[in-house]
């Protein structure tokens, strides 16, 4: 799992069976502290969680993990949010994300 | 996932027999941001008919396989079609 940032979307209409009706985020992770990021940006699907554009939020990265929060079995997806992140201590600062 | 070009098609007479009946694409993988160009171009199976589109996504490793019901030998594979996508930066 690692701490992303929304920094868009993708949409399309020709997509596999197992991602209609799923938003398509794309998330650049960062490093909690600073809020630099660290890489670039790829595509996740939006777990349920309806984070929008410009929040902070926990994105896992596994196939598994990604068909158990997905509930289905043959989705061919490895990265999902699966969390908004409000605050996070980190080494001992606490840190608020908007 | 990550955004790709399709930039070709690739035909095989004598194939794995679990490869046959796949369509094969070759695509260039580009990266989100920009669009610039990331790596070589790779060849990756066709789930979602696509061929002439220009840009796709594509999922690697054991994803591939799974986007297939018959688990074919697959470490690439396109699951969609990009009509549109954006890059906004809010933080910096």
């Amino acid at each position: 799992m690692f701490v992303g940032e929304v920094v868009g979307n993708v949409w399309g209409v020709r997509r596999h069976k197992s991602l209609q009706r799923q938003r398509l985020l794309l998330v650049r992770p960062i490093d909690p502290e600073t809020e630099k990021p660290l890489g670039e940006a790829i595509m996740a699907l939006d777990g349920g969680v309806d984070s929008g554009p410009g929040s902070i939020v926990l994105v896992v990265d596994e196939g598994g993990s990604a068909r158990a929060i997905l509930k289905d079995k043959d989705a061919p997806v490895r990265t999902v949010v699966c969390g908004v992140v409000d605050m996070a201590s980190v080494r001992g600062t606490l840190r608020k994300y908007a | 996932m990550r955004l790709a070009r399709v930039v070709g098609r690739v035909f095989c007479s004598r194939q794995v027999p679990a490869v046959e009946g796949k369509k094969l694409l070759l695509i260039q993988p580009l990266a989100w941001e920009d669009e610039s160009p990331r790596g070589d171009p790779i060849v990756a199976f066709d789930a979602v008919g696509s061929g002439s589109a220009e840009k796709v996504y594509w999922v690697a490793s054991r994803e591939a396989a799974v986007a297939f019901p018959d688990l074919p030998p697959a470490d690439a594979a396109v699951v969609g079609i990009v009509e549109g996508h954006q890059v906004k930066d809010f933080r910096s």
